[in-house]
């Protein structure tokens, strides 16, 4: 069937060619360009419309460097690491409340089981930025943006509205993260990479309340 | 900087960069796919589990790396999952890519990362009274799906694979 496929796209090809032969002898117009550019669009697309790669392919790059970091913390550091973000937040506040009540800091129960450290994690979430940086840069995609298109569409382009969600959404999602002990890079990534029990109800719940908050947000009445 | 410190440094990278490259650090990606109108990101995040499912478990059964589950610890997983998930919609990002976006200049990411910033502070204020409530309840511990079963991983990954690529598929004939 493909070989058929294949052949008749050529002979599609051959006699739009032919057309346009025919035109610049003739002068009419070729009628065949049509079937050209659909032939084009089945082919497998590593890139998006957006100019950004196929998730599929920046997806399984992402699971190599799973792989290499894993094989990498364990020979250099000798502890496997995976990845994941939401531990780096505690410590990064911890570092923050330091300055203004060290001792209370001191005193906290959890700041002493989760060592206020800039350790591989830490550096890895700096890491994150850095690296979306330099990929929107080079390829142009770099956008300054301060309300998001469908976040516009919906409650308008005040920034102060927008800021004061994303400030309470991200209370109660880090509060969460650590209540659940991970993130979808966390338990998402790294936990279902490992068949962990915990990821998989974890990622579920994730995506099921965010579904339903995001349609009571966004849905029009009308 | 210490060795640990700049491997981070560079994984972090490469991970931020594959991060834009695949377009999944943009609040319309993550809402779209909590409107379930684009799935990238779950077309993305899928894709890197298979691939890296099938190294690190063959890695781990070669004994060259060490697994490390996380906690099933019942009332935690459910409750701050369920809680992550609200504040994910409404936030537009997630911990990680929270920081992405912000460097490829969605800088209302910002906002975003001042709130996880807080919410991680009140975390660590309020531990002592959840460490004495929701994770005293009811813990299985640090299992794996193997464990739980009694299944050989080698059975579970590939039904998770398999499982991965009909959701490809629909996704693809949908048209998300």
């Amino acid at each position: 069937m493909k070989l058929r496929a294949i052949v008749l796209n050529c002979l599609l090809i051959f006699k739009a060619e032919n057309s346009i032969l025919l035109r610049k002898q003739t002068g009419t117009v070729p009628c065949k360009r049509k079937n050209i550019n659909k032939t084009k669009e089945n082919k497998m697309k590593w890139k998006t419309d957006d100019g950004g790669w196929s998730p599929y392919l920046a997806g399984a790059l992402l699971g190599i460097l799973a792989i290499a970091s894993a094989l990498a913390t364990t020979n250099l550091l000798g502890k496997t690491s995976y990845l994941g973000a939401s531990t780096t937040f505690v410590r990064a506040a911890g570092v923050l409340e330091q300055t203004v009540a060290a001792e209370h800091v001191k005193s906290n129960k959890y700041f002493t089981k989760t060592k206020i450290v800039v350790n591989w994690q830490f550096m890895l979430v700096i890491g994150i930025a850095l690296g979306a940086l330099i990929s929107s840069v080079t390829d142009k995609s770099f956008k300054l943006e301060g309300v998001p298109p469908i976040w516009e569409e919906r409650f308008g382009n005040s920034v102060i509205k927008r800021a004061f969600a994303a400030f309470a959404g991200g209370i109660i999602a880090m509060m969460g993260a650590r209540l659940a002990s991970g993130c979808p890079s966390g338990h998402g990534l790294s936990g279902m990479m490992q068949l962990s029990v915990s990821a998989y109800p974890a990622l579920i719940l994730f995506f099921c309340t965010g579904m339903l908050t995001a349609n009571l947000i966004y849905r029009r009445t009308s | 900087m210490s060795t640990d410190q700049w491997l981070g440094l560079v994984t972090g990278i490469l991970f931020g960069f594959l991060l834009q490259k695949g377009r999944v650090l943009r609040f319309e990606k993550q809402v779209g796919a909590m409107l379930f109108k684009d799935m990238t990101i779950l077309k993305f995040m899928l894709s890197a589990i298979i691939v890296g499912m099938a190294g690190i478990l063959i890695l781990s059964d070669m004994e060259i790396l060490k697994l490390s589950h996380k906690s099933m610890n019942a009332g935690a997983v459910v409750i701050g999952g369920a809680l992550f998930g609200i504040g994910w919609a409404v936030m537009g990002f997630c911990p990680g890519t929270s920081l992405g976006a912000l460097g490829e200049g969605r800088w209302h990411a910002v906002f975003a990362i001042a709130g996880m910033l807080c919410g991680a502070a009140v975390y660590a204020e309020i531990y002592p009274f959840l460490e004495s409530t929701v994770l005293a309840w009811k813990d299985f511990g640090k299992i794996g799906l193997p464990e739980l079963t009694g299944l050989s991983q080698w059975i579970i990954a590939p039904i998770l694979w398999g499982l991965f690529i009909i959701l490809f598929i629909w996704f693809e004939k949908k048209n998300l």
